[in-house]
């Protein structure tokens, strides 16, 4: 095991094998597995032990996965014709378009996520089935069809908007895992905080990250209208 | 009461049938993977109870299952399959047929989880409570997902082995994705017990003008971002980066505020978060799910966000933090 005395360097191959795969764009699986022992061998761990802590380790994680367990209601519903009738229904709405129907995602999103509603939404649970379709549908009630291109782009921000607010709204709310763990590292440490205060300095960064997003979700809708303005213009001169 | 491992069950369950899918089509590789990763869902509470009696091998054996799964992953393929127009249509007709009776179904998944979340401490049987409390939001999505899966079927009228296909289908298309929030976390436990955050302190005490309380607030926040790339999530670095720098140098020596450093230093880790593909469950699973031809799409569309929002962030600890 490590002598306590003198600090051993050696572990750290397993970070520099990390930086080393995602520059050879190695699969991050075996990268990752491999980062794992390395970094257990060089702090002196021996086989059987470091590959009980994998498991071990492995198994601690599987609750990652409970999101499986919406797979098969959603791909039934999609097979089904889900997500073509999401895009009917977004296009009903007279004033509805992408930028004001993304920011209401992303609004709603990080309130729930403030109130500790995490597994609330998500990629595989609305995004997929619902957001990504409505998303679409609004761009293509001013665009009309949209190219691949712009298809893919519009779908990728609508998973990005997702993610800002879920990252940005959960440490607002005192019971998430986030701040808990800043609470009690500094506890270890002889600095006793309330979660309140932790949680209260999350709110600046938070409504920040509202701006930014918003913003760039209302320029992105910008963008794709001249792009196509440009376009339509092009095709008048021709 | 409805145990976290009846829901684990469950998955092992989904995860085999993937298997027996890929078996019948003679895709060996892929069969394997899904076998072998249904393993610890199948057999988790046993290997753990196992390992806490002193009996090591099960859980070695759970080890070697893992460096296995990195192998197969390794030679497997992300995505679906190629929609068909055949397919659309028929999608487009059972859409006009069956109108909003669909969304029902889908919007049940959020609708319920919220209220088992909320409720769900309160329903029981013989005073024993339904859902797991240790392990509520997940039960809660578990269970809303289950009945979910029932509205669907009823719904579409559908038989229920095509539920598993069709879930199947969404599991083979996520592939290897799949395992990396696990492995990474399995990770971020091998560096902690190895002692990886102590290196790292180390070091950049050594390479720092320590005296300079902005060049520590620098080096705290892009170390927060680098570990959070590395390591996929903000929560494996906060320990290192605070450990290393926050506390001796930018709380101890500097007087900066603890609750402050704490809160926006995570969320400066959260800004990595959206650039890096080892956040996988994040930035590659959607980019699948949403059959992305770019699997770093997601990242691209987060960039122009996370960037300014991490300047945000140094900048409120530059003029708050030691006040």
């Amino acid at each position: 095991m490590i002598p306590s005395t003198a600090v051993n360097y050696w572990p750290l191959l397993g970070v520099a094998i990390v930086v080393a795969g995602f520059a050879l764009r190695r699969n991050p699986v075996l990268v990752v597995i491999v980062a794992g022992l390395v970094s257990g061998l060089a702090a002196g761990f021996g086989p059987g032990e470091l590959l009980a802590l994998l498991g071990t380790a492995f198994i601690e994680n599987r609750a990652l996965l409970m999101f499986l367990l919406t797979l098969p209601a959603v791909g039934l519903l999609e097979r089904y014709g889900l997500r073509e009738r999401a895009r009917d229904w977004i296009a009903g709405f007279r004033r509805m378009n992408l930028a004001r129907f993304q920011i209401a995602y992303l609004a709603v999103r990080q309130l729930t996520s403030m109130a500790g509603l995490t597994h609330v939404a998500g990629h595989a649970q609305t995004v997929r089935p619902l957001a990504a379709p409505m998303s679409e549908a609004a761009a293509e009630r001013e665009l009309g069809p949209l190219s691949p291109a712009e298809r893919d782009r519009v779908r990728a921000t609508t998973a990005a908007t997702d993610n800002i607010g879920l990252f940005f709204g959960e440490d607002v709310f005192v019971a998430i895992g986030a701040v808990l763990l800043i609470q009690g590292f500094f506890a270890r440490n002889g600095i006793v905080l309330e979660p309140l205060t932790i949680a209260l300095w999350a709110l600046p960064t938070a409504l920040a990250a509202f701006a930014i997003h918003a913003l760039r979700l209302w320029l992105f809708r910008r963008a794709l209208l001249r792009s196509r303005n440009t376009q339509a213009a092009a095709d008048a001169a021709d | 009461m409805l145990r976290i491992e009846y829901l684990y069950a469950l998955i092992a369950a989904l995860l085999a049938c993937t298997a027996l899918f890929n078996l019948r089509e003679r895709r060996f590789a892929m069969a394997a993977f899904w076998v072998i990763l249904a393993a610890p869902f199948a057999l988790g509470d046993t290997i753990l109870a196992a390992a806490r009696d002193g009996l090591a091998w099960p859980s070695q054996a759970a080890g070697i299952g893992v460096i296995a799964l990195g192998l197969l992953a390794a030679g497997g393929r992300l995505g679906s399959e190629p929609d068909t127009a055949e397919a659309a249509a028929e999608r487009r007709a059972a859409a006009r047929r069956l109108g909003n009776r669909l969304f029902w179904p889908a919007l049940s998944i959020p609708v319920l989880t919220l209220a088992l979340f909320f409720g769900g401490g309160h329903l029981g049987w013989n005073g024993r409570p339904l859902l797991d409390p240790k392990a509520l939001t997940l039960s809660a999505l578990a269970l809303a997902s289950l009945i979910a899966l029932g509205a669907a079927l009823r719904v579409t009228r559908a038989p229920p082995l095509q539920a598993l296909g069709e879930g199947r289908r969404l599991v083979d298309a996520l592939g290897w994705a799949i395992l990396l929030p696990m492995v990474l976390a399995t990770l971020g436990g091998v560096f902690a017990a190895t002692g990886v955050g102590e290196a790292v302190a180390e070091l950049i005490g050594m390479v720092i003008p320590t005296g300079n309380r902005i060049a520590c607030l620098l080096a705290f926040a892009f170390g927060m971002v680098f570990f959070t790339v590395i390591m996929g999530n903000a929560f494996a670095a906060f320990p290192v980066m605070m450990a290393g720098i926050g506390l001796p140098l930018l709380i101890r020596q500097h007087g900066a505020d603890p609750a402050l450093l704490g809160a926006v230093g995570m969320l400066t880790g959260y800004c990595g978060t959206l650039l890096t593909p080892m956040a996988a469950n994040f930035n590659i699973v959607p980019a699948v799910l949403l059959e992305l031809p770019d699997q770093h799409a997601v990242i691209r569309a987060q960039i122009g966000t996370a960037l300014p929002l991490l300047a945000f962030n140094i900048a409120l600890m530059a003029w708050l933090v030691f006040r």
